[in-house]
C-alpha cells in the first residue's frame, strides 16, 4: 500500500546509533532530578557558546524581533520565499566561510544554494550528480546519518574506502582504488568520493597528502568529490584546516573539469551550534549544478525569519572573530578534559585537532577482536556505566573497538560525571578480565561467558548496506 | 556529468507560469518608480492581512524575541531539531485546523508531520506512497508546481482528470474512469488521487457530491486519496468547506481500509500570507506513514525559530478566530472587485467562494479555440496590457481560453489600475476584432 522506501524506513532505525538514543530518552541524566541516568555521549551537538549568542542577541534586538533600525521588515520577510536566498545573508555567509578558512579562499554568493540544513544540501547533491543504483565511495568511519541522507529517497549505493588504525585512519590510494574496484565489482557506476572534512567521527583534519591523494583520483576516474566542511570551524589545534577547494587552488586546477566537479557542504548547526534553525547549504562552481539545485532548495528553504537573524549575527565581524576564537578554545579545554580523563582510566583516543567528539581506542576492552564483542562492550557501557556512546561499527568502522564519544553536548559537570563512571567501569572490566587469568582471547570465556551469535540489529545493519562488515 | 534531474527540465520552470514571472522581475510595477511597469497578477500570496500579524507580533514581543515570560529561550529552540516538531505548535496547528473547518473535525496532533512548506510536504507523500513510475491522477486545472513538486525527483508521473466548463469544472465519475483507463493505456500503476480543495486555480470548493464520487472511486480502485487543503482558510462565502476528512466521516468510513488511505496537506502560506516562513505539514490517519514521514521531513524541518513565533501566534482562540473572519471578509472584498471590474469590461470569471485569485473566460478574446491562440493572448496581455497572468496551458486546463487572475498580492489601487488597463486591453481588443 505504501512504498518500499516506507518498507526501508523500517530497518533504518533498529541500529545502535538509535537504539541508544531511545534508551537515553526513557532515563535521561538530568544531575538533580535523575543523577544515575543516562548520560548522552552520543550526539554531536555544540552547546559550549550559547552565552555568546545570547549576549549578542540581548544587544541586537533588531535582528530577533524582525525590525530594521526599529521599523518593521516583517511583511518582507514573511512573504519572501525567493530560492536564491536572502542576499543579504549569502554575502555574510560567505565572508564567514572565508574567515573560518583563514581568508586562503573566498567564495561567491552566487555560487552558494541554501537548504534547511546539511541533511537536506547532502540529500540535493546526490539527486544531482546520481542517478538511482549509482554510487558514492566513502571513507570509514563515517557519519552514521550518511546511510539515510544520501541513499534513502535518491536510490545511491554507498561503497566504503576502508581507513584503518594502522595509519590513523588516513585515506590511502590504496584505499580509494580498492574501493572503486569493489564498486565495479557490484557493477556500480561511481560518481564520485564524499568526505567529511574535519572528520565525523575521528576529529581530525585531512591532511595536504589526503587531499592530494584524493584530487589525483578524482581526476583520473573522472568523478566528483563532495567534502562535507560542517566542522570547519570548530578545528582548535594544528594541523590547520585546508579546504577542498584550498588544495585544488594550489594545485592550480581551476581552469581544469575537476573545479566544475568539487562541491561544498556547509552548515551553521556544529560551528554556532545552532541545528535547530536548519542553516545548510551547498557551494559549487558548477553552474549546472547549483541552478539545479536551487531550483531543488523549494523541497526545503531556511525560514525567512531564521535567515535575516542569522544574517544580522554573521555581519558582526567583530562578534564573529570573537565567537569563533572562544569557540574553539572552550573545544579545545573541552577536549582536553575528555582526553586526559580517558587515558587516567587507560583508554587512549585518536589524535585529533577539530570536532565535537573524540575516537576512542577501547579495544583492549573486547573480550574478543569482533564486532559482536563491540556490541557487547558497547551495551555494558550504557547499561553498567549509564553513557550512551557510538560504536564504530555504526558509523561503518573495519576495525572493532572504536567508539566516538561526545564531549561538547552537556555541561563540565555531567562530563566530569561522565569521565568518572568510565574510570569506574573500565577498573571493574579490567580486574573482571584479570580474574579471568591471562590475555583476554578470542577463546577465553572469562569475560564474555555469554558468547552470542551475530545481533539481529547489526545483521539489519548489514542488509542495509550491500557489503557484509569485515 | 551530472544527473539527468539536473541536466534536463523536470523542474519545469520552462512554463510560462514561471517565463511571465521571469518578464516581471525585469519590469516589476511601482506605483510611483516604474508606473507603466508589469504587474505581477500570477502569483497566488496573500498580502491583505500581513497589518493583523504585525500588529500582534508588536505586542507580543516574547515570540521574536525568543523568550518565554522574559526568559530567554534561545537556547533551548536552538538546540531543537527533533522531527516530531514542537508539541506546543502541533497542538495549536490542530485546534486550529478543525476552526477553519467550523469544528465539525478534529485533528490528532500526533497524525501531524510538520514540513518545510507545502512543497516539501507534497513531494513527500509522493516518496511514501509511490514507486517510481507510479501514477498519481490529478483534476485539471491544476496549480502548475505539481509537475515540479509531486514528478520532479519522485519518479512519479500525473494523469489528469479532464474537468470542463460545461459543467463548472466539477470532477465526474465519468472523468476520473476515463483518467483510469488512460493510466492502464500507458502502462501505469495508479496510486491516487491527489486533489486541491479548495481549488487552485479555480477558487472554488468541492461539492458534496463531487467529494462522494471521489471516494467511491478511491475506495472501488483501492488507492490513496490526498486533499491539499491549503487555501481551506480562505473560504468567504458559501458553499461551505468540506474537508475530506468530514466526506470520509459523513460516510461513515473510519472503520474501514479507506480511512488510512486519506492524506492531507496543510501550509500557513497562504491562509496567514506567511510563506517566507516554509510551515507546511501532512496529516495521516496512516500511522506507518507519518512515521516515515516524520523522518523524512528531516530534508525539511521547520526553522524552530519559526515553530515558537508560529505556535505563540496560534496560541490565542480569540486571535485565531479573528484573524479567520478578517481575513475572509478581505478576501472576499477583493475578489469581488475583480470580478466587478472585469465584469465592467465584459469579462466574466467562474463562479467562485475561495482562494486568491480568479479564474477568468477570455475565450471570447482568442483568435481560435487553440492552445496557440491562448499563448497569443497571454503574451499580448503581458506586453500590451503589461500584466501577469497565468494561460490555463500551464495548469493543464483541457480547454483554451482560460486564465488564473491573482488578486491578493497587491494593494488596492493596483488591482485598480490592473483592471483600468484590462479594460483598455479589451475594448482595442473588441475595436480591432
Amino acid at each position: 500500500m505504501l512504498s518500499k522506501k516506507v518498507r526501508l524506513d523500517a530497518h533504518g532505525e533498529d541500529s545502535s546509533y538509535f537504539l541508544g538514543w531511545k534508551e537515553y530518552e526513557k532515563n535521561a541524566y538530568d544531575d538533580v532530578q535523575n543523577p544515575t541516568g543516562i548520560i548522552q555521549m552520543g550526539l554531536a551537538e555544540n552547546q559550549l557558546s550559547f552565552d555568546l549568542l545570547e549576549a549578542w542577541l540581548a544587544s541586537n534586538q533588531d535582528a530577533a524581533r524582525l525590525t530594521k533600525n526599529g521599523e518593521s521588515v516583517f511583511r518582507e520577510l514573511a512573504l519572501f520565499q525567493d530560492y536564491h536566498g536572502l542576499p543579504e545573508f549569502k554575502n555574510v555567509l560567505v565572508d564567514f566561510m572565508a574567515e573560518i578558512r583563514r581568508n586562503k579562499v573566498s567564495f561567491d554568493p552566487r555560487k552558494l544554494v541554501l537548504m534547511a540544513g546539511a541533511t537536506s544540501a547532502n540529500e540535493t547533491l546526490m539527486f544531482c550528480i546520481a542517478e538511482p543504483g549509482d554510487a558514492f565511495l566513502l571513507p570509514t568511519p563515517y557519519y552514521p546519518g550518511f546511510d539515510r541522507d544520501l541513499k534513502w529517497r535518491t536510490g545511491v549505493e554507498l561503497v566504503p574506502i576502508h581507513c584503518s588504525s594502522s595509519n590513523g585512519f588516513k585515506v590511502t590510494k590504496f584505499a580509494l582504488e580498492e574501493a572503486y574496484q569493489q564498486a565495479q565489482k557490484l557493477s556500480l557506476n561511481v560518481k564520485g568520493v564524499l568526505i567529511t572534512n574535519p572528520s565525523n567521527p575521528l576529529g581530525t583534519t585531512m591532511s595536504h597528502d589526503e587531499l592530494e591523494v584524493l584530487i589525483t583520483f578524482a581526476i583520473a576516474k573522472k568523478i566528483h568529490i563532495i567534502s562535507d566542511e560542517i566542522y570547519s570551524g570548530t578545528v582548535f589545534d594544528h594541523p590547520s584546516f585546508i579546504s577542498i577547494m584550498k588544495a585544488l587552488l594550489d594545485r592550480k586546477l581551476e581552469e581544469t573539469e575537476v573545479w566544475n566537479r568539487v562541491h561544498v557542504v556547509y552548515s551553521l548547526s556544529k560551528d554556532l551550534g545552532v541545528p535547530g534553525f536548519r542553516v545548510g547549504m551547498i557551494y559549487s562552481n558548477n553552474e549546472t549544478l547549483v541552478s539545479a539545485a536551487t531550483k531543488m532548495s523549494s523541497f526545503g528553504l531556511i525560514s525567512s525569519q531564521t535567515q535575516y537573524l542569522l544574517s544580522k549575527l554573521l555581519s558582526d565581524k567583530k562578534f564573529t572573530k570573537n565567537y569563533m576564537k572562544e569557540n574553539r578554545k572552550r573545544l579545545k579545554a573541552r577536549r582536553e578534559m575528555l582526553v586526559t580523563a580517558l587515558r587516567d582510566a587507560g583508554i587512549e583516543c585518536l589524535k585529533s585537532n577539530a570536532g565535537l567528539f573524540c575516537w576512542v581506542d577501547m579495544r583492549n576492552l573486547l573480550s574478543s577482536n569482533t564486532f559482536d564483542a563491540e556490541v557487547e562492550l558497547w551495551k555494558k557501557i550504557l547499561r553498567e556505566a549509564g553513557l550512551n556512546v557510538s560504536p564504530g561499527a555504526s558509523c561503518h568502522c573495519s576495525e572493532p573497538g572504536w567508539f566516538r564519544i561526545c564531549f561538547a553536548n552537556m555541561s563540565e559537570e555531567t562530563l566530569k560525571v561522565s569521565m568518572q563512571r568510565m574510570k569506574a567501569f573500565v577498573e571493574k572490566n579490567t580486574q573482571q578480565c584479570r580474574r579471568g587469568g591471562g590475555r583476554v582471547t578470542h577463546q577465553e570465556s572469562g569475560c564474555n561467558s555469554r558468547r552470542r551469535s551475530l545481533s539481529n540489529w547489526v545483521l539489519n545493519l548489514c542488509s542495509y548496506d550491500r557489503e557484509p562488515y569485515r | 556529468m551530472l544527473s539527468s534531474k539536473a541536466m534536463l527540465d523536470g523542474h519545469g520552470e520552462e512554463s510560462p507560469y514561471f517565463q511571465g514571472w521571469k518578464e516581471y522581475e525585469k519590469n516589476a510595477y511601482d506605483d510611483i518608480k516604474n508606473p507603466t511597469g508589469i504587474i505581477q497578477m500570477g502569483l497566488a500570496e496573500n498580502q491583505l492581512s500581513l497589518d493583523l500579524l504585525k500588529t500582534w507580533i508588536e505586542n507580543n514581543q516574547d515570540a521574536t524575541r525568543l523568550t518565554n515570560n522574559g526568559e530567554s529561550v534561545f537556547r533551548d529552540l536552538a538546540l531543537f531539531q527533533d522531527y516530531h516538531g514542537l508539541p506546543a505548535f502541533k497542538n495549536v496547528l490542530a485546534e486550529f485546523m478543525a476552526e477553519i473547518r467550523g469544528n465539525k473535525v478534529s485533528f490528532d496532533p500526533r497524525k501531524l508531520v510538520l514540513m518545510a512548506g507545502a512543497t516539501a510536504a507534497s513531494e513527500t507523500l509522493m516518496f511514501c506512497i509511490a514507486e517510481h513510475g507510479d501514477a498519481f491522477l490529478l483534476p485539471t486545472p491544476y496549480y502548475p508546481g505539481y509537475d515540479r513538486d509531486l514528478k520532479w525527483r519522485t519518479g512519479v508521473e500525473l494523469v489528469p482528470i479532464h474537468c470542463l466548463s460545461s459543467n463548472g469544472f466539477k470532477v465526474t465519475k465519468f472523468a476520473l474512469e476515463e483518467a483510469y483507463q488512460q493510466a492502464k493505456k500507458l502502462s501505469l500503476n495508479v496510486k491516487g488521487v491527489l486533489i486541491t480543495n479548495p481549488s487552485n486555480p479555480l477558487g472554488t470548493t468541492m461539492s458534496h457530491v463531487e467529494l462522494d464520487e471521489l471516494i467511491t472511486f478511491t475506495v472501488a480502485k483501492k488507492i490513496h486519496l490526498i486533499s491539499d487543503e491549503i487555501f481551506s482558510g480562505t473560504v468567504f462565502e458559501n458553499p461551505s468547506f468540506i474537508s475530506i476528512i468530514e466526506a470520509v466521516i459523513d460516510r461513515k468510513l473510519e472503520k474501514t481500509d479507506l480511512w488510512s488511505r486519506v492524506h492531507i496537506v496543510y501550509s500557513l502560506s497562504k491562509d496567514f500570507g506567511i510563506p517566507g516562513f516554509r510551515v507546511g505539514m501532512i496529516y495521516s490517519n496512516n500511522e506507518r506513514l507519518v512515521s516515515t514521514a516524520t523522518k523524512m521531513s528531516s530534508y525539511g524541518l521547520i526553522s524552530s525559530q519559526t515553530q515558537y513565533l508560529q505556535s505563540k501566534l496560534l496560541s490565542g482562540k480569540e486571535f485565531r478566530e479573528k484573524y479567520l473572519e478578517e481575513n475572509r471578509n478581505r478576501v472576499k472584498e477583493r475578489r469581488e472587485m475583480m470580478v466587478v471590474g472585469l465584469g465592467e469590461a465584459g469579462i466574466s470569471c467562474l463562479k467562485g467562494n475561495a482562494g486568491l485569485f480568479c479564474w477568468v473566460d477570455l475565450r471570447n478574446l482568442l483568435s481560435s479555440n487553440t492552445f496557440t491562440a491562448e499563448m497569443e493572448l497571454w503574451k499580448k496581455i503581458l506586453h500590451e496590457a503589461g500584466l501577469n497572468i497565468s494561460p490555463g496551458a500551464s495548469c493543464h486546463c483541457s480547454e483554451p481560453g482560460w486564465f488564473r487572475i491573482c488578486f491578493a498580492n497587491m494593494s488596492q489601487e493596483t488591482l485598480k489600475v490592473s483592471m483600468e488597463r484590462m479594460k483598455a486591453f479589451i475594448s482595442k481588443q473588441y475595436c480591432c476584432m
